[in-house]
């Protein structure tokens, strides 16, 4: 943004302006799916809370959220409902694998598990860990909010 | 006339506001429809049968009965707050005013509107 | 009360030779049943009045693989012991053998209608048939999986895509054919 110190007006364009609404406030789907999700409950709670960075409520419905932070294992039986809700939300949309499971399969590679949602969604920021530290995960969320920020706008 | 112009600003502050968001969403938000995303949301299953079902009446007639003693009670305050002019005449108007209220709540009440939940017999 | 005891307060009600203790590591008391008395013993652990195992939260198989017989399906009871319907609170661990050339077993959902979904497990997963079951069909695995996986000799690390194609819109009788899909694919299996 551009600053003129004599006159009190600052200057922008569209694109920075949209960039700057949709990475302020970007609410998540639930979607924890195992343990990761106590992390990410930890995280939206008083301690870590992520409501200072935006993320003011989790929506229960996928047609009121931007995000969908995938919080655990992925089984081959919810792939499709996954695959579903992700179908419904609105664009724009980010997805956040959360947790090594969501990533890549975690620890757990058999018959049951799906070896990273991305071979389902398409996943904007991995976060590591087993589970990630709520401060691990905000650190994602902070990634993806500089994704957001170089996004274009007529894509 | 004109203490009422503020008010008209108001609703056309709010009415434009209004008109503004939707607006600059529809032109600059994004359109992809798709026939997934358009689908009726069941938590990610495939919804089985219609949405427009039929709907126990018991909803709507508790919503009836409600919206009547909602407007009794509010009859209640500006009544309140005169009653020490009203004095005992004001006070026996509102007594008839309730038993005739109060007539309509026992029959509702033996109809069976509030009786919600299985016969246990 | 301990095993024998459990033992001695069914006798008379089930046929001689259905039951013989078991070890357990951890003290528990264990049967071993007959598997053609089964149903005959389960109803008399839930009903002889000392006993009144009425409370079933479990039902597991287990796979040891080179051994014959196969499989031991393993239950276990609880009496909640309140007076007048078993005085006492005690536990029971039920173990059955069951051959894997022949992975049968009478439904208990007869007798305890929670065995319902876990016999649905134990079939799901090992791939032991109940007969006389109201609703066989896979719980835990898509209903279309082929193969038993917590047997032996299953894969653990396969490659497959996942599905992720579902239908839009069901009707109520496409639903109920779609159950009715599954299990006949159950009892073909």
């Amino acid at each position: 943004m551009a600053d003129f110190p004599d006159i009190p007006v600052l200057t922008t364009t569209v694109e920075k302006m949209a960039n700057w609404a949709r990475r302020s406030s970007i609410w998540p789907v639930t979607f924890g799916l195992a343990c990761c999700a106590i992390e990410m409950m930890a995280m939206s709670a008083s301690r870590y809370d992520i409501a200072r960075f935006g993320a003011e409520v989790f929506r229960g419905s996928p047609r009121q959220s931007d995000l969908m932070i995938v919080a655990g294992r992925l089984s081959r039986k919810m792939a499709p409902v996954l695959r579903r809700i992700y179908d419904q939300m609105p664009e724009p949309k980010y997805v956040i694998s959360m947790g090594a499971c969501a990533s890549i399969g975690g620890v757990f590679d058999n018959y049951a598990l799906v070896q990273g949602v991305d071979q389902i969604v398409p996943v904007d920021v991995f976060v590591p860990g087993c589970p990630p530290r709520p401060e691990s995960l905000i650190y994602g969320i902070v990634q993806l909010q500089k994704k957001i920020d170089q996004m274009k706008l007529t894509a | 006339m004109h203490d009422w112009v503020p008010i008209l600003i108001m609703l056309g502050f709010a009415t434009g506001f209004a008109a503004f968001n939707i607006g600059a969403s529809k032109l600059i938000g994004p359109k992809h429809p798709t026939p997934e995303k358009l689908a009726p949301y069941e938590c990610g299953m495939p919804p089985v049968g219609d949405a427009r079902e039929r709907h126990p009446v018991k909803f709507y007639l508790v919503a009836m009965i409600f919206l009547l003693f909602d407007i009794e009670v509010a009859f209640l305050y500006p009544w309140a707050m005169a009653l020490r002019e009203l004095r005992w005449v004001g006070f026996m108007q509102l007594i008839v005013f309730f038993a005739i209220l109060l007539s309509g709540y026992v029959y509702v009440w033996r109809k069976g509107v509030l009786d919600w939940g299985r016969d246990r017999d | 009360m301990d095993t024998n005891a459990i033992i001695e307060a069914l006798r008379g009600a089930i046929p001689d030779g259905s039951v013989e203790p078991a070890p357990a590591a951890d003290g528990m008391p264990a049967i071993y049943i007959a598997r053609e008395h089964l149903v005959d013993v389960c109803r008399a652990l839930r009903d002889t009045p000392s006993l009144r195992f009425a409370f079933v939260p479990d039902m597991t198989a287990v796979d040891y693989l080179p051994r014959e017989p196969r499989f031991e399906v393993v239950l276990h009871m609880a009496s909640l012991g309140v007076p007048g319907f078993g005085d006492t609170a005690k536990r029971l661990r039920v173990k059955v053998r069951v051959p894997g050339n022949d992975p049968r077993l009478p439904t208990l959902s007869g007798v305890w209608p929670a065995m319902n979904w876990a016999e649905r497990e134990v079939w799901d997963l090992f791939g032991i048939e109940f007969d006389g079951h109201p609703d066989m069909r896979r719980l835990l695995m898509p209903d279309d999986w082929e193969g038993f996986p917590a047997r032996k000799d299953y894969p653990v690390q396969i490659s497959m895509t996942p599905k992720v194609y579902e239908p839009l819109q069901l009707t109520p009788e496409e639903f109920v054919a779609n159950l009715q899909a599954d299990r006949d694919r159950a009892r073909q299996d």
